[in-house]
C-alpha cells in the first residue's frame, strides 16, 4: 500500500514537473513577425515583463520540482519539501494569473484605455501562448493536489497513522 | 482491565479541557485582525476607484472636441478578479476571527485544526492569484508596452493609478500576513494537544 502510494506520488511529481517544462518551452520559442502597416514588430515573450515573469517563475518550479524527484522516501527533508511546495505553488498561481490577465488584453484588447487587441495580426503568438498557459494552469492544478498530499503525508492532520 | 481503560480516558478527558480552556493564540488572532483590515482595505479602495476627465479627443477646424472620459476598476478584468479575491479574503478572515472568538466548541469529528490549515491555504492561493493579475496590469497602465501600440494611461489618470497603486500595497500586506497566518495554522498541526484526539501511547 504504502510503496503504490510512492509511486502514485513519484508519478505525479513527475507530470507536474513535465507540465512546468512545457510551458517554460513552449513560452520561450513563441516568436512571430508582423508587419502593421509598414512597420515590423517582432512580438516575443521579452516584450512583456508578466510573461518573463510567467517563465523565470515556471523555470524555478521546473528546477525544484526535477530535485525533489529524486528525494529518498524517508529523508527529513519532506517536511522542508512541504514548505517549499506551498511558497512554490504561490508563486507559479500569481505568476499564470499575470499571465492570463495580459494575454486577455491581448486577445480581447481594452476599450476604455484605447488597446487594440495583437492577436488577430500575430496569431501563431497567441496560440503558443494559450498552449503555454494550458500546461501551466495542469501544473498549477498537480501541485495543489500534491500540497494537500504532502500535508496529509507528513504532518498527519487527520491522526490516521497509528504508529 | 476495561475499568482501568475508563478511568484512563476520564483522567485525560479532564486535562485535555483545562489546556484549551487556558490557552489562546493571540498573535494569531492579531495577525488574523490586520489581515482582514489590509483586504478589506485593498478591495474597498479598488472598487470605489474611479476618475472622470475630459480630454480633447480632436479638432474640427478650430473648436476642440472633448470628451468626457472615465476611468473604473470595473473595464479591467484583471481588477474585477483582484476586487473578488481580496473581498474572499477578508470574508474569509472575518469567519476566522469569529471562529476563533466562539471558542473552541466547534469542532467537526476533530476537523477543526485541518480545516482552518487548508482554507487559509486556499484563501492564500487566491489572494495571490488576484496580486499578481493586478500587478502587472497596473505595470501596463504605468509603462505601456511600445511594441504592442499599447499607450500608457498613468499619466492622464493620476489619481487612478495611485489610488490603485495603493490598494496593491494594502493587498500585498494582506498577503504576507496571510502567508504567515497559514504557516502558523500548519504549524499548530504538529503539536500534540489537540482536542477530542486520542493521544498516542506511550513508547
Amino acid at each position: 500500500m504504502a510503496k503504490t502510494s510512492r509511486i502514485c506520488h513519484i508519478l505525479l511529481r513527475f507530470l507536474a514537473f513535465s507540465a512546468t517544462l512545457s510551458a517554460v518551452i513552449v513560452m520561450v520559442s513563441s516568436h512571430e513577425r508582423a508587419t502593421f502597416f509598414n512597420v515590423s514588430f517582432e512580438a516575443k515573450y521579452t516584450t512583456s515583463p508578466a510573461l518573463k515573469y510567467f517563465v523565470i517563475a515556471n523555470s524555478v518550479v521546473t528546477v525544484y520540482g526535477f530535485l525533489v524527484l529524486f528525494l529518498p522516501a524517508e529523508s527529513l527533508l519532506w517536511r522542508l519539501v512541504v514548505a517549499m511546495d506551498m511558497v512554490l505553488t504561490m508563486l507559479l498561481i500569481s505568476s499564470l494569473s499575470a499571465a492570463l490577465a495580459i494575454a486577455q488584453v491581448a486577445k480581447q484588447g481594452n476599450n476604455s484605455a484605447a488597446w487594440l487587441p495583437i492577436c488577430g495580426s500575430v496569431p501563431k503568438f497567441c496560440n503558443h501562448i494559450t498552449g503555454s498557459l494550458i500546461a501551466s494552469f495542469i501544473g498549477v492544478i498537480i501541485y495543489m493536489i500534491l500540497l494537500l498530499h504532502s500535508i496529509h503525508s507528513v504532518l498527519d492532520p487527520l491522526l490516521l497513522k497509528k504508529t | 482491565m476495561a475499568s482501568r481503560n475508563g478511568e484512563e480516558k476520564v483522567e485525560l478527558g479532564f486535562n485535555d479541557v483545562n489546556e484549551t480552556k487556558t490557552k489562546k493564540d493571540w498573535i494569531l488572532l492579531s495577525l488574523r485582525v490586520v489581515a482582514f483590515f489590509a483586504t478589506a482595505a485593498a478591495t474597498f479602495v479598488m472598487a470605489l476607484n474611479k476618475q472622470t476627465k475630459s480630454l480633447i479627443v480632436g479638432t474640427i477646424g478650430s473648436t476642440p472636441i472633448t470628451a468626457t472620459l472615465s476611468a473604473k476598476f470595473n473595464q479591467t478584468p484583471a481588477f474585477v478578479f483582484f476586487v473578488i479575491a481580496n473581498g474572499n479574503a477578508s470574508l474569509h478572515n472575518l469567519v476566522m476571527i469569529a471562529l476563533d472568538i466562539l471558542g473552541p466548541q466547534y469542532d467537526y469529528k476533530g476537523l477543526r485544526l485541518a480545516l482552518i490549515a487548508i482554507l487559509d491555504m486556499l484563501t492564500m492561493a487566491l489572494a495571490s492569484a488576484g496580486d499578481g493579475a493586478a500587478t502587472f496590469m497596473s505595470e501596463l497602465g504605468r509603462n505601456g508596452n511600445s511594441h504592442a501600440r499599447w499607450n500608457k494611461i498613468c499619466d492622464k489618470f493620476e489619481s487612478y493609478c495611485n489610488r490603485g497603486g495603493g490598494a496593491l500595497i494594502a493587498s500585498f500586506i494582506g498577503f504576507i500576513l496571510l502567508l504567515i497566518i497559514a504557516v502558523m495554522s500548519i504549524a499548530k498541526l504538529l503539536k500534540p494537544n489537540r482536542i477530542n484526539h486520542a493521544p498516542s501511547p506511550s513508547p
